[in-house]
């Protein structure tokens, strides 16, 4: 189980997400919608928005995005140590 | 054992010299031919031994995304564990790159190659299971050379369907394990979890034929030829230049501009030249001495990539032909991810109205919003790569932008 100190990653599985939208709601400091409704990562470099680093404030917020997607398109994910 | 399977194992034969390395058995090389011209593969492969030669040889993945084939392998070494299950090798040969036909001819020419590079492979990973994922007009040729000799038997043949995406390393694991060739969202790589959970290496092809001759003549005979920074040979498939392709072997960090003389092919028919493949970049007629390695080609956003040259005559205008590539590209999106499905077919409109001409100055400023806004957002790197190429047409062909903007084009006359 995370531990509430634990690093985590918020990854977004772009094969099920449908733009509904909560997230961004959820989590308006670190998600936008693009024009079509998708959620992209703001304040990020390109390459890594499909795993936002997420602070440890946000922790709570993210993991309620994570419960209420409708599509099932986010995860939290614990930042392994780079070995 | 091996002396009964092989008849010409008694007769030793020399490492290649030179340049001329992956084609040496001749065309549609049997598993006789292939004995004569290479010596028979030591026996278990040459065991873990193999990927320390992998990793001393500087071997890197020729499908593509260039990853050094020694690290790969060290990967799959580093997750066995008891809970994983053994490993799998994949060889891929789905070559999904339209203006790639290298994959093919050695498929066709070497099978027996790319054989030895799996099965040498496999058995320094400790792999149990090896599949061969070629399209579908290569398996006859692949099931005839795996019934020629003994040691290929439990290797497993699938077909790879006719479409760019194919190729991408979890498409070829979702059509391998559920009939589906589109990449799958991932959150840990391949070499952990992959084919029915378990550390799986899928290779290129070509790659495999070079680990098929490192496995009997080492590392060092592999860099031999070629670059310090780019050791080995390559194949490059070059194209535009006629209506047939052509491929040849050539020693790695090459200019590409002796790749086209070689070809036969006058640089001054030359206006520019796609690079790497529909995911590369455009290399300039003034920068075709540029190496064909990584680092030769980065100062140009460039990468060997699948080894693909595609030039451009001097009457084509690169944006008409980025435009066409973009629109290929939008309709072969697998449509799974929103900012891909919806974002490259606008990229391609934006590009075909500035490859029309036209006033519109917004044009270039959406195009580039509409280009950056995909990238990183996707299961698998289709909209990065799309991405990299609009940017890139953009930049080495500024003028022609500016010119289009203008309402003319400097290539294709107007009647």
């Amino acid at each position: 189980m995370p531990t509430g100190s634990e690093r985590m990653r918020l990854h977004i599985d772009w094969t099920r997400c449908d733009g509904r939208g909560l997230c961004t709601e959820l989590l308006p400091d670190m998600l936008a919608r693009d024009k079509w409704g998708y959620p992209v990562a703001t304040k990020i470099a390109p390459e890594s928005r499909s795993d936002l680093v997420v602070p440890v404030s946000r922790i709570d917020a993210a993991r309620d995005a994570v419960d209420l997607c409708p599509l099932l398109a986010l995860k939290l994910i614990p930042i392994e140590r780079q070995s | 054992m091996k002396l009964r399977d092989n008849p010409l194992v008694d007769r030793s034969v020399d490492p290649p010299v030179g340049v001329a390395r992956l084609f040496l058995a001749g065309r549609e090389a049997t598993h006789d031919a292939h004995l004569a011209a290479y010596g028979p593969l030591p026996t278990g492969g040459a065991g873990q031994e193999l990927i320390a030669q992998l990793e001393l040889s500087g071997l890197t993945g020729r499908g593509g995304a260039g990853f050094p084939a020694g690290r790969k392998a060290r990967a799959i070494g580093g997750t066995s564990s008891l809970w994983a299950g053994s490993p799998i090798v994949i060889a891929n040969g789905a070559e999904g790159e339209p203006r790639s036909v290298k994959d093919h001819t050695l498929l066709h020419n070497s099978p027996h190659l790319v054989i030895d590079g799996l099965l040498a492979t496999a058995a320094a990973v400790g792999a149990s299971r090896t599949h061969i994922y070629v399209p579908r007009d290569l398996i006859a040729g692949l099931r005839k050379a795996i019934s020629e000799r003994r040691d290929a038997r439990r290797i497993v043949l699938s077909e790879a369907p006719d479409s760019f995406i194919s190729g991408e390393a979890s498409a070829v694991v979702n059509s391998i394990e559920n009939g589906v060739a589109l990449p799958t969202d991932r959150t840990a790589r391949l070499t952990t979890t992959g084919l029915k959970g378990r550390p799986t290496l899928v290779h290129n092809v070509e790659t495999l034929a070079h680990v098929g001759l490192i496995a009997r003549f080492g590392a060092n005979w592999f860099r031999s030829v070629g670059s310090e920074r780019d050791p080995g040979t390559r194949l490059i498939t070059l194209s535009g230049h006629s209506d047939r392709e052509r491929v040849v072997e050539v020693p790695g960090d090459i200019p590409i501009v002796d790749i086209l003389r070689s070809a036969g092919v006058s640089t001054d028919a030359v206006s520019a030249a796609l690079v790497g493949g529909y995911h590369g970049a455009w290399i300039a007629a003034t920068h075709l001495e540029s190496r064909m390695s990584t680092a030769g080609l980065a100062p140009h956003g460039a990468q060997p990539g699948a080894g693909i040259i595609y030039v451009l005559g001097p009457r084509q205008c690169g944006l008409r032909a980025t435009a066409e590539i973009v629109g290929y590209l939008s309709r072969e999106s697998a449509g799974q991810c929103g900012p891909c499905r919806f974002g490259l077919p606008e990229m391609a409109s934006l590009l075909y109205r500035l490859a029309a001409t036209g006033f519109d100055k917004s044009l270039r400023r959406d195009l580039e919003a509409t280009t950056r806004s995909v990238v990183g957002r996707g299961s698998c790197h289709h909209p990065d790569g799309t991405a990299r190429l609009v940017l890139n047409a953009l930049d080495t062909f500024s003028a022609d932008v500016h010119a289009h903007l203008s309402g003319r084009c400097l290539h294709e006359a107007r009647r």
